[in-house]
């Protein structure tokens, strides 16, 4: 029959799914309270507000690189890579919960990757602006 | 933290990312601007590790640790001639980060609050589609791009009979995807809709010349932007929209002006194929039976110390032949001699944007002696010497004069109106427009063939 060991076994998962379980549930009450409390936010659905944000920033992005200067468009390159990397928020939130899933694979994944981009973007950078200087 | 504190930190990251951009607007500021930018990244993530939503941290430190070792032996190690081939393989790592955060959505809506499993809001399947197909995109042609620029594959335009054909089918098969996925949220879809925009980033940039590749990268730049955009949509989380808005700007704004470079429509360099008509298109005939004079190192050093004025174009074969040093040793004696020595650059020399001042400056060629093209261009007709070593095309005069040249119309730097042009070329080639420069025959021209490097270090000797 049933030996103890499984028994423990299957309990202890039991426990661990149950674990997970409330962490959803948690998460979904979360989710429900701002969905319910969302379409008070002047502006519309978010989607709108989001749309916004990214237009409003594309033309941000227009002027600011327009005026960046022709000799240090192999840095901008860098730096934008650098920084697009920024993407390790959503990776982050992926590899946090407790457990293992799909998704926490995949945001360990996505993490590694942003971090090399991170790390190697910024030293590149910096190593090309050094080398730009003035007359000594 | 709560949210309404975490999205307070987020604006102030955003704000720093637009200073680390807005910071290269002039090398004195460029190196705050990157510190700007650092100081972004460190908020941004500290405040999404002080979130709820993440509990447990060693998957995560030991992403950050491999990902940072990696990133930082690369970035040390990386030879300043290679850094085409680095850069695409950065955004190829940000392409695929992108498609990795899309499943994880996809599979755990919960997490993000993008609904639950078998019922995330439709907005938010259009946007996860889209940010993932974008993500995959970028990966494989950011890799192909890599491929062509590390020379593993040939830089040769890669053409197929109904490639534009097999491309369209399968940019409407990826739109169909999106549809089925958003109105049906299968997950066959979602896997599918993946392959296909692999595919199709792979097939988008294998056509595309190796010479057309500062385009390329600045379109790959662009693409990540869009896809870390995509991924900000889906998740609701502004930072992310922010920065994809303004990199994917970045990067159009750059392929923009590379385009402009080459007087090329951003259709034509996507459609691909450039540069493999050689020799169809060899201009009248007669020139080819014209003399050419050539001269040595010792003949290049005696012209050079007796002008008062020369003017440097470099190209990709000066980055080849990784003679910036030598150059620069050679124009540092020339200095001594009295000579006046500048710089100038075309917009697309070398293989990315800003390649050739990148090149200069680790030479220790201080960046108030290299001129863009316009700022320049008038100077040659008083100028005594032209230097161009490893550039042809962006010189050759059949862009304003022939019509029927395949670059006509592309701006170019007026190095024949110098008194004398000196060209260290290694052999007669045509360049990768595959047009013959009639500025070889000219009576004030004067070649100097060989390795760029091998030349400059002669030149060296002889003006000692």
């Amino acid at each position: 029959m049933a030996d103890p060991t499984s028994l423990a076994e299957r309990a202890h998962q039991l426990a661990g799914d149950a674990g997970t379980l409330s962490h959803n549930l948690e998460l979904f009450a979360r989710q429900l309270t701002t969905a319910t409390t969302a379409p008070t936010v002047v502006g519309g659905t978010p989607f709108v507000y989001e749309l916004t944000v990214f237009v409003l920033a594309v033309f941000v992005g227009y002027y600011v690189v327009w005026r960046v200067t022709p000799a240090l468009h192999s840095p901008l390159m860098s730096v934008t890579n650098a920084i697009s990397s920024v993407i390790i928020v959503g990776a982050l939130i992926a590899a946090g919960p407790r457990g293992v899933s799909f998704a926490k694979i995949m945001g360990f994944v996505a993490v590694t990757l942003a971090a090399v981009n991170i790390f190697g973007g910024f030293i590149v950078t910096q190593r090309m602006l050094q080398m730009f200087q003035k007359k000594r | 933290m709560s949210e309404n504190l975490s999205a307070f930190f987020y604006l102030i990251a955003s704000v720093c990312f637009i200073l680390a951009l807005r910071g290269l607007s002039s090398p004195e500021t460029a190196r705050v601007g990157n510190i700007y930018g650092i100081a972004g990244m460190l908020i941004a993530v500290v405040t999404t590790l002080l979130t709820p939503h993440v509990v447990s941290f060693w998957l995560i430190i030991l992403g950050i640790l491999i990902g940072g070792a990696v990133g930082t032996y690369i970035a040390l190690r990386i030879q300043m001639t290679a850094l085409p081939q680095l850069v695409a393989a950065f955004h190829s790592l940000v392409g695929l980060a992108a498609v990795c955060v899309a499943a994880a959505a996809f599979t755990y809506p919960e997490l993000y609050g993008i609904g639950v499993r078998g019922s995330i809001h439709g907005s938010s399947l259009v946007e996860m589609s889209l940010g993932m197909a974008i993500g995959a995109i970028t990966f494989t042609g950011s890799v192909v791009a890599f491929a062509k620029l590390q020379g593993l594959v040939t830089g040769r335009p890669l053409v197929f009979p109904g490639q534009h054909l097999v491309n369209a089918a399968l940019g409407v098969l990826l739109i169909l995807l999106v549809a089925l996925f958003v109105s049906m949220e299968a997950a066959g879809a979602f896997w599918l809709l993946l392959v296909v925009s692999l595919a199709l980033g792979f097939l988008l940039i294998v056509p595309i010349g190796g010479a057309d590749m500062p385009v390329v990268i600045s379109m790959l730049n662009s693409y990540s932007g869009w896809a870390a955009a995509g991924i900000g949509f889906t998740l609701s989380n502004s930072l992310l929209i922010v920065i994809g808005a303004l990199v994917g700007s970045s990067g159009a704004i750059l392929s923009y002006i590379m385009c402009r470079g080459m007087n090329r429509s951003i259709f034509n360099v996507v459609l691909g194929g450039f540069g493999t008509e050689s020799g169809a298109l060899a201009p009248g005939a007669g020139l080819g039976d014209r003399s050419v004079r050539s001269g040595s190192a010792e003949d290049a050093a005696f012209i050079m110390k007796n002008a008062s004025s020369v003017i440097v174009v470099p190209g990709y074969g000066m980055a080849v032949a990784q003679a910036q040093h030598a150059l620069r040793e050679m124009a540092d004696i020339l200095k001594k001699e009295g000579v006046k020595v500048r710089y100038a650059i075309h917009p697309v020399a070398g293989r990315m944007p800003g390649h050739m001042n990148v090149l200069l400056a680790e030479a220790n060629v201080t960046y108030d002696e290299v001129f863009e093209l316009e700022e320049i261009n008038r100077d040659f007709a008083s100028t005594d010497i032209a230097f161009v070593i490893g550039a042809n095309d962006v010189t050759n005069p059949a862009a304003k004069t022939d019509p029927s040249s395949p670059i006509y119309g592309m701006p170019i730097l007026d190095v024949e109106r110098a008194k004398t042009v000196l060209f260290v070329k290694r052999s007669m080639a045509s360049g990768y427009a595959g047009v013959e420069n009639e500025l070889f025959y000219r009576d004030n021209t004067m070649m100097l063939f060989g390795d760029a490097k091998k030349m400059c270090e002669e030149i060296v000797k002889a003006l000692e």
